[in-house]
């Protein structure tokens, strides 16, 4: 198999008291959709800011493309291509469309603002994203929360990303505009990225991801590949059942699953 | 990457013009397409009312005084308001930059106050070179605002707290480097006192004031022009037109008034100089879009890889070293610096000038000519009151009214903003 372009070994991550992920593994191969699982509190979101270094790892190794890399401020990880998307979308309310998408990338001319370039730029990404928006330069706060999103999604693609991280990216949206985001999602890949899908939802990881990741309290839960994994063994993984210490609670777990499948 | 191409240019992307067509839902806001009272009319109720109610007032103000007193708009008068408001609107300038982040800067009276102390004494006490004297006063304004941007943005204490011990402390180092007499008098003829006291001649003045305007047409139509070319919404050659003489009358204005006393006076030319400069820096570089941004949302921000921190740092050093250029200005006015020099109602008015002229308190809205037309306003209100022979009590109360509405207007309009969605 080939190299990842993104491989973590051994991550763990301390909030005072609480051990938010101890020695978590993980790897996103080029033209690849993983899908990142766990119930509440399982860590996702603690993993996504290390990786995006929001919030650095206390330990542990983050490869790229095989040589390790130091990840402490969110624009290492710009830098090396891993683009973020976040659940609360992190948009500046009081800018504009074109001045949002190219918040802290800024095309400049002459030592200004390339107001045109990035104008039309954001243009011809929104286009080929098919998406209308009333004007390019309406403050983002006038948006429909399925619009934030997807300029949410359209701004990571301008850096040019090797490995994009959506958390939650579907949360939030109608069943047309969910849909558009999955397509989406699939173009990434055709396109060769590598995709880490922060997902609760089953029926979206299940349409788009090959491969599943499970985090259960703070650790590696079990990698399955979507097409040979039924539904109910990767419940299993996120609800703990397959857990070797809880396997006489197994059957009481999988049943209420199974019924439901 | 190639493959990733298709992301920014699309292959189908080319002339088609179906791709391109406007969202039916789009609304139009053009002057052209509205007229000019139609738009006014939208802006208002969409609670985007930009600088319109301060230029209101500002003309509401000046015919008050001018129907109670005959010289108020005299050249006379008018000189020496565009004198008189330098100081606190230079104050004002660095204060809004610190309102844009969402923040407050207490301090700015009593930076302005060291500094011209540092001025005099560098100036008179040690007889450096009097530019020199100058650079040491601001470079005191700068060192200064890096120790509270440092205290307010890597230890976290708010600015307010941070900004309140600079304004109590700052003012006992301006009393204790002014030792024991209290005043030192500045020469009438040197550096400092010039900045203050040099006036250009007429022609000169008409130069400014073609440089100006075509320092705005001239970018502007080949800006639309481009944007016409490259198929963007762009504004027509007559609504530039439009702009263009809107911004004509009132400078061109403004240099026949002056040119009819003494000249268009240095200071106040440097005054709209920095006005000018801090506009540009805020809408045309990285540096003002992350101030923005900054001030709409740190994290948001903070995200997308802008140094929160070095933003906040550099806008409080900026803030206090326009502060000290402002406390360089009372000095050279002034001929003298003493104990309570910018230790009255400078810091008061240079935070209600910013509102007044449209700065929001609530971050991430305003602009650098909210110091320039809030800076008039109390200016000709000061102007006016002190020609009425009113006092103090009458000017703080009056003062106080302005503000008030300022703020009034600020946060209806806020709420209309939301009640359009617009932020």
């Amino acid at each position: 198999m080939t190299t990842p372009v993104l491989e973590l070994s051994g991550i763990s991550k301390r909030f005072g008291a609480v051990q938010a992920l101890s020695e978590v593994s993980l790897d996103v191969h080029q033209g690849e959709v993983v899908a990142l699982l766990g119930d509440n509190g399982a860590g996702k979101s603690t993993l996504v800011k290390v990786i995006a270094g929001v919030n650095p790892a206390d330990s542990g190794e983050i490869r790229w493309e095989g040589r390790t890399v130091q990840v402490q401020r969110p624009s290492d990880a710009q830098s090396l291509g891993i683009a973020t998307i976040y659940q609360d979308l992190a948009l500046c309310d009081n800018l504009d469309i074109v001045a949002n998408l190219f918040l802290g990338n800024e095309r400049i001319i002459a030592g200004v603002l390339d107001e045109l370039e990035m104008e039309r730029k954001a243009r011809d990404l929104l286009d080929s994203l098919s998406v209308t928006m009333p004007s390019l330069r309406v403050p983002v706060a006038s948006l429909s929360g399925g619009q934030r999103q997807i300029i949410a999604i359209a701004r990571s693609l301008l850096g040019e990303p090797q490995v994009v991280m959506l958390d939650e990216p579907t949360a939030a949206l109608g069943v047309e505009q969910t849909a558009q985001v999955l397509d989406l999602i699939e173009r990434l890949r055709d396109q060769g990225l590598g995709v880490l899908l922060i997902s609760h939802n089953m029926a979206d990881v299940r349409a788009v991801a090959d491969r599943a990741a499970v985090l259960r309290l703070g650790r590696n839960g079990g990698d399955f590949q979507v097409e040979d994994t039924s539904y109910e063994e990767i419940v299993a993984a996120i609800t703990g059942a397959s857990d070797n210490a809880a396997t006489r609670r197994a059957g009481r777990v999988t049943v209420p699953g199974t019924e439901g499948a | 990457m190639a493959q990733q191409a298709p992301i920014s240019s699309p292959a189908g992307q080319s002339p088609d013009a179906a791709v391109h067509e406007r969202d039916p839902r789009l609304v139009s806001d053009t002057l052209v397409s509205l007229g000019l009272f139609g738009l006014i009319a939208r802006r208002l109720r969409g609670g985007e009312l930009g600088p319109l109610p301060v230029i209101i007032g500002l003309v509401v103000i000046c015919a008050v005084f001018q129907t109670l007193h005959e010289r108020f708009l005299s050249p006379q008068n008018l000189s020496n308001l565009s004198v008189q408001i330098v100081a606190v609107g230079l104050m004002t300038t660095g204060v809004l930059m610190v309102l844009l982040l969402g923040e407050i800067d207490l301090s700015v009276g009593s930076v302005a106050g060291v500094s011209g102390a540092v001025l005099a004494v560098a100036a008179v006490n040690f007889a450096l070179p009097e530019w020199v004297a100058i650079l040491l006063g601001a470079l005191t304004g700068l060192v200064i605002g890096v120790i509270h941007g440092t205290i307010f943005a890597k230890v976290g204490v708010p600015a307010f707290v941070v900004t309140l011990a600079g304004l109590i402390g700052w003012q006992g180092a301006q009393i204790y480097i002014l030792g024991k007499d209290g005043t030192i008098n500045l020469p009438y003829d040197g550096a400092i006192g010039y900045l203050t006291q040099t006036y250009f001649e007429p022609a000169m003045g008409w130069g400014f004031a073609v440089v100006a305007v075509a320092a705005f047409a001239v970018p502007s139509y080949f800006g639309e022009r481009r944007r016409a070319a490259a198929g963007l919404p762009h504004k027509s050659v007559t609504e530039l037109l439009v702009r263009t003489a809107l911004l004509a009358v009132p400078v061109f204005g403004a240099v026949a008034v002056l040119n009819q006393f003494k000249g268009v006076p240095l200071a106040f030319l440097i005054f709209v100089g920095f006005v000018v400069a801090f506009d540009l820096m805020l809408r045309k570089t990285r540096y003002g879009r992350m101030v923005f941004a900054v001030g709409g949302s740190a994290e948001a921000a903070r995200r997308a890889g802008i140094n929160v921190d070095l933003v906040r740092i550099s806008v409080f050093a900026l803030a206090s070293t326009l502060a000290a250029l402002g406390g360089i200005m009372l000095a050279s006015r002034g001929f003298a610096v003493s104990q309570s020099t910018a230790g009255g109602d400078e810091l008061m008015m240079a935070i209600a000038a910013a509102v007044i002229g449209g700065t929001s308190l609530f971050g991430g809205r305003g602009n650098a000519y909210s110091a320039l037309l809030g800076g008039l306003v109390l200016g000709a209100i000061a102007s006016g009151l002190f020609l009425l022979q009113m006092d103090t009590s009458v000017r703080f109360m009056i003062t106080a009214v302005v503000l008030l509405i300022a703020v009034i207007l600020d946060a209806l309009a806020r709420r209309s903003r939301k009640t359009h969605a617009r932020g």
